[in-house]
């Protein structure tokens, strides 16, 4: 499952390891790092955040190694994609590298491509798509289209967005 | 101009499909008197409406004198100019003319042509100001259905924060029927150009051309923009598939060309099925995001003489009320 853990490393060189080895000893695989050096905390450490997919069961075994290494462990949360989408793509999908569009959507960390379904009607004809999206919530929705409408771009793909949910009036939001 | 009692004049300049409409209608309204139309080749003078669309209807010339649609304009005295000239998107004219010369003359002008609005349209609505008349046209966004004069007046009390729409017929037909059809875009457009629904040349509407026109009025009648056709970014249906279609029908949606005024946007969307703006066939939509009255959903006739021209009545009546 996908988990996001917020750490804090001592801010010496080679500290990075003590994160990453015990996460690969355990079979997990790393979807993002980010090291937020801006954001240096009193006690002198750097807070990092690591997402990551690895088999719940082994999670009590990863804190313990991680603890173990001297990585304070700030947060666990198990990450829940609460946003989804369609989005269709109409071009020479295929030609073009459908999985490196659906891989530079995973490798954001908060939304990944749930779902793909295809249609290929000639050889030399373009192709369609329907994409469904999920992301960490609207936000990370929102940023995940966004790189999806760049990759359209670049490889001249028809892109067609759903229309924006829009708020009710006085432009608040919807009572959260 | 004449007072309330005297019958309110009018020139229609242009005399394709909407400008026959309009007279069409206009001879069951006693209060009106048509004092001339203007066709492509010439002038008819104090017309009998009845005569002078059978004749056009029978390819018979219509002109009964030897003056131009600008000498009618300038030098005619009446209270109102109907332009119907076509659209022509580069540079508006010959309508951006007529309808300049009709406001320092001191005419009030209703107008379905969207191509003086589009190129100068801050303007005409000074010239309108200046010389005290009014400028109306409701007739260029959505046909028949009711946009410009139900923000104008009937929402005068609420902000408009943004107006997306459907608003172009002819889109709305094409794509409607190849998703309900199962049908391919050549197709369709074909069966439409068939029907008089799309032009021989297709290029305005189908590119998505049409629907920026109607959005840069609406943004620069309502956003107080200067916005031109070279400030939308345009993404017509003619790349549509209709697999896509399909695709996106199986997950609830259906595909609509929609103009966002905000965003100063034109492209194909993603629409859920329940959605208000999901209209099918011809039929045009916009929905008005307002501050205190929240969304308001408008549908309708969005092409067609007759539907065309009870938009342009509706001005022209407005045109009575004001002067009266």
């Amino acid at each position: 499952m996908r988990i996001s853990m917020d750490l804090e490393l001592k801010d010496t060189p080679g500290q990075l390891m003590h994160v990453l080895t015990p996460i690969s000893d355990l079979g997990g695989n790393i979807t993002s790092v980010v090291h937020h050096h801006d954001k240096k905390t009193f006690r002198n450490t750097v807070p990092v955040s690591v997402i990551l997919e690895i088999d719940e069961q082994t999670l009590g075994e990863l804190q313990d190694g991680l603890e173990q290494n001297g990585v304070t462990i700030v947060r666990v949360g198990k990450m829940r994609l609460r946003a989804t989408t369609h989005i269709l793509l109409i071009g020479h999908i295929i030609h073009t590298d459908l999985r490196d569009t659906i891989d530079e959507i995973d490798a954001t960390g908060f939304a990944e491509v749930q779902d793909l379904s295809l249609s290929m009607p000639a050889i030399d004809g373009p192709s369609s798509a329907v994409i469904t999206i999920m992301a960490t919530g609207d936000k990370e929705l929102k940023t995940s289209i966004g790189i999806l409408r760049q990759i359209a771009e670049r490889k001249d793909l028809l892109i067609i967005e759903p229309l924006d949910e829009r708020g009710s009036p006085g432009g608040t939001s919807n009572g959260e | 101009m004449g007072n309330s009692l005297s019958p309110l004049t009018l020139s229609i300049i242009g005399f394709g499909a909407i400008g026959q409409g309009v007279a069409t209608i206009v001879q069951n309204v006693p209060q009106i008197k048509v004092v001339a139309i203007a066709d492509s080749k010439g002038v008819a003078l104090m017309p009998d409406l009845k005569d002078v669309l059978a004749r056009k209807r029978g390819g018979q010339p219509i002109a009964n004198s030897n003056l131009t649609a600008l000498d009618v304009i300038r030098t005619i005295d009446h209270d109102v100019v109907v332009e119907v000239t076509p659209t022509n998107i580069d540079g508006g004219e010959p309508g951006l003319t007529h309808v300049r010369e009709a406001l320092k003359n001191k005419r009030n002008v209703v107008t379905s042509n969207k191509g003086p609005l589009v190129a100068a349209f801050d303007e005409l609505t000074q010239l309108a100001y200046t010389n005290g008349v009014a400028l109306r046209y409701e007739a260029t966004v959505g046909g028949a259905m009711p946009i410009v004069n139900l923000i104008r007046d009937t929402l005068a009390g609420a902000r408009v924060l943004d107006i997306r729409g459907v608003l172009n017929g002819t889109c709305n037909y094409i794509l409607t029927r190849m998703a309900e059809e199962a049908l391919d875009y050549d197709q369709v457009l074909s069966e439409a150009q068939d029907m008089g629904i799309a032009e021989a040349d297709p290029t305005y509407d189908v590119t998505g051309i049409d629907t920026a026109c109607k959005v840069v009025i609406l943004a620069n009648a309502f956003f107080g923009r200067s916005a031109t056709f070279a400030d939308v970014d345009v993404t017509g249906i003619d790349r549509i598939t209709q697999d896509a279609l399909q695709l996106a029908r199986q997950r609830g949606f259906a595909v609509k060309l929609v103009g966002d005024v905000q965003e100063l946007t034109v492209s194909p969307k993603l629409v859920p099925i329940g959605h208000p703006l999901n209209v099918s066939g011809t039929l045009n939509a916009a929905s008005i995001l307002t501050d205190t009255a929240g969304e308001i959903t408008v549908a309708g006739k969005g092409a067609g003489s007759i539907e065309t021209a009870s938009a342009i009545l509706s001005d022209i009546l407005s045109v009575m009320r004001d002067r009266s």
